[in-house]
């Protein structure tokens, strides 16, 4: 069955390792532009769910569909040429690298062993860097190499550098980890600017954060869904207070 | 402005080629004898390996450890060519004691021991030179492109990946041994005399085929600058850094690691191929493992992310093999042991980064004892570091 409404398809998606079901049975439907957020308990299987849709763990069965591809079976570089990127949970940058060259390494173009020996630095390239720099808060920092920027910084820089691709989705796992109060701020600010035309899913265990961001919460819990909705409608259904937000 | 920049690598890359070049094009030849010239001609074209390691593995974090095994290709396609010039040569001198040990004229010599009456197909190409130069690079980098699909497609990385490494290059080496009809056995292929007549036995050849040794060195180092500069240059540090990262940012790292590798043996096998001419024979003894942690010590010492620094390296170390086995033969062992140790806990990225490290500081110095009797407090501008 296919409903053309959703981006994002996760119908019965279950994953086994030697037994344990780390993802057991999960729906999950992301609409065009939703900003859906996924909070649960540790071990709920919130990442594991996002390794599942961006394809570094493959499932024992069920299926994901993102707008037209099957995403199920598919190589790792061929989802995110589909538009699906994903940020780690610990800030992934090259910290050789600098910021632009962070970015640049990251551009949509030159992804082959060839292509990218042939590939020049033109202008267009260049303003898209500065584009999505600013976008993110670093447009000052170009030159810096990404190990000496902050813990903060460098969560932005990750995100730029999905950002740079133009996805159509974004797996965010814990983006405010590790951040000021301020930088918090500016994220949620930041998230919700990008988001606008794509959809993301969110891990996230900040609740004030997530009222900022989220259009729709679904909470994990060892592995199933538990419960789904939005935000206000969630935080007081008791079967999640119990599990989660009571602690 | 751009070739400066890309292929020279600014100010402190081209005063590091530059120094190196009057080094080995001027210093050397003019201060060594030429038994010993053609030594440094040895080790320089085991540089070559060095280079290849220093983007494979600086750069890309593959570490091989049996580099010998391009090398030593290379270096038995090139044998293979002068071999059959050399058989055919002995063919022609009718009624000389060798042509009458051999029952089949015009075959290699081993071959003829090994009772082969017939030239094996696959030494048919050597027997024109074009052909043997473009095999001495297709076969090594379709080896190394059959291993680097096989392993990288699978995700085997690290010291999986190094041992597998070292376990092929034994396989070769056992190869080489056991098919002694038609490669030589234990002893390899010896007795090279010509190339297309000309005799690379002479003094005055071994000079030619030094600098050819130099020229050649001196390319791949350029070619590895430019490709380090390009936009694959940055990714395979990516790679080597965060490989995850990209991955999910869409490309198909075991395609990219695969291509460097492949580079770096073909750089190799071009130093295995000079090498046959430098010294005249090719044995399975070098194609095995320990010459190719040889190879690795090389590029450790010279520094895992300098080009220029992995011909030092190899110069330093060899010479010091030369050295110590002469004079302390029981020690050399552990004095290479201490050395490999030194440098990975204490100068990590070797004798480059000393220089980048001491280099400018010892430039200031200079350069003010200098400008002192006319202006004391003058303050020249220091040589900045990183020699890519």
């Amino acid at each position: 069955m296919i409903y053309p409404h959703y981006a994002l398809e996760v119908e019965d998606l279950t994953v086994s390792f030697d037994g344990f079901k780390a993802v057991n049975g999960v729906n999950l439907y992301v609409s065009k532009g939703e900003l859906r957020v996924v909070i649960g308990p540790n071990g709920a299987g919130k990442t594991t769910l996002l390794d599942l849709i961006c394809g570094r763990t493959r499932a024992t069965s069920g299926t994901i569909s993102f707008m037209e591809h099957r995403l199920t079976r598919m190589p790792e570089q061929k989802i995110v040429q589909a538009g699906v990127v994903r940020k780690f949970q610990t800030p992934s940058i090259y910290p050789k690298l600098t910021v632009l060259e962070n970015l640049e390494v990251s551009f949509p173009r030159g992804r082959g062993a060839f292509g990218s020996i042939f590939f020049r630095r033109t202008s267009d390239v260049v303003d898209r860097i500065h584009q999505v720099a600013k976008e993110v808060y670093l447009d000052q920092l170009l030159d810096e190499e990404g190990e000496k920027l902050s813990h903060g910084q460098k969560q932005w820089l990750e995100i730029g550098m999905l950002l740079i691709a133009d996805p159509q989705l974004l797996l965010l796992d814990e983006p405010v980890a590790g951040m000021s109060v301020r930088e918090r701020e500016q994220t949620a600010e930041l998230l919700r600017r990008i988001c606008q035309g794509r959809s993301a899913v969110v891990i996230e265990h900040d609740m004030n954060f997530v009222r900022k961001i989220a259009d729709k919460v679904t909470v994990m819990h060892q592995g199933k869904v538990l419960a789904e909705g939005p935000m206000d409608q969630v935080e007081n259904d008791p079967r999640v207070i119990e599990v989660y937000l009571g602690h | 402005m751009s070739i400066y920049r890309n292929l020279l690598g600014g100010r402190s890359g081209s005063v590091g080629l530059v120094v190196l070049t009057i080094f080995l094009v001027f210093v050397l030849p003019l201060s060594l004898d030429a038994f010993r010239l053609n030594m440094v001609g040895k080790y320089l074209s085991l540089a070559f390996v060095a280079i290849g390691l220093v983007m494979c593995w600086g750069h890309g974090g593959i570490l091989s450890l049996g580099q010998g095994l391009f090398w030593g290709l290379g270096g038995y396609c090139m044998a293979a060519f002068l071999k059959l010039e050399a058989a055919a040569s002995i063919a022609t001198e009718a009624g000389s004691d060798q042509i009458k040990a051999l029952s089949t004229v015009g075959l290699p010599d081993f071959m003829d021991w090994n009772q082969i009456t017939e030239l094996p197909w696959f030494w048919y190409p050597f027997k024109s030179l074009p052909a043997t130069l473009a095999l001495i690079i297709i076969v090594p980098t379709v080896f190394a492109y059959i291993i680097g699909t096989a392993m990288f497609k699978r995700r085997v990385a690290g010291v999986y990946f190094a041992i597998i490494t070292q376990a092929l290059c034994w396989a070769m080496e056992i190869l080489f041994v056991t098919r002694q009809g038609w490669t030589g056995g234990i002893n390899g292929i010896t007795d090279l005399r010509t190339m297309l007549g000309w005799d690379i036995r002479s003094d005055s050849a071994q000079r030619i085929l030094y600098f050819a040794t130099v020229a050649g060195l001196i390319g791949c180092i350029l070619l590895g600058r430019w490709l380090l500069n390009t936009k694959y240059g940055r990714l395979l540090m990516a790679v080597r850094d965060m490989e995850d990262r990209v991955r999910f940012s869409g490309y198909d790292v075991a395609n990219l690691k695969t291509f460097i590798f492949c580079l770096a043996a073909a750089i190799s096998a071009v130093g295995g191929a000079l090498y046959v001419l430098n010294v005249g024979f090719m044995s399975p003894k070098l194609v095995t493992i320990e010459p190719s942690i040889y190879m690795v010590i090389f590029c450790a010492v010279g520094g895992r992310m300098s080009l220029i620094g992995a011909v030092y390296g190899t110069l330093a170390v060899c010479f010091g093999r030369t050295f110590f086995s002469e004079q302390f033969p029981a020690l050399w062992y552990f004095l290479m042991g201490m050395v490999f140790i030194l440098v990975t806990m204490v100068f990590p990225d070797g004798l480059a980064g000393i220089v980048n490290r001491w280099g400018p500081w010892l430039w200031q110095r200079c350069a003010r004892l200098w400008t002192r009797p006319a202006k004391p407090a003058a303050v020249p501008a220091a040589v900045d570091g990183g020699t890519p």
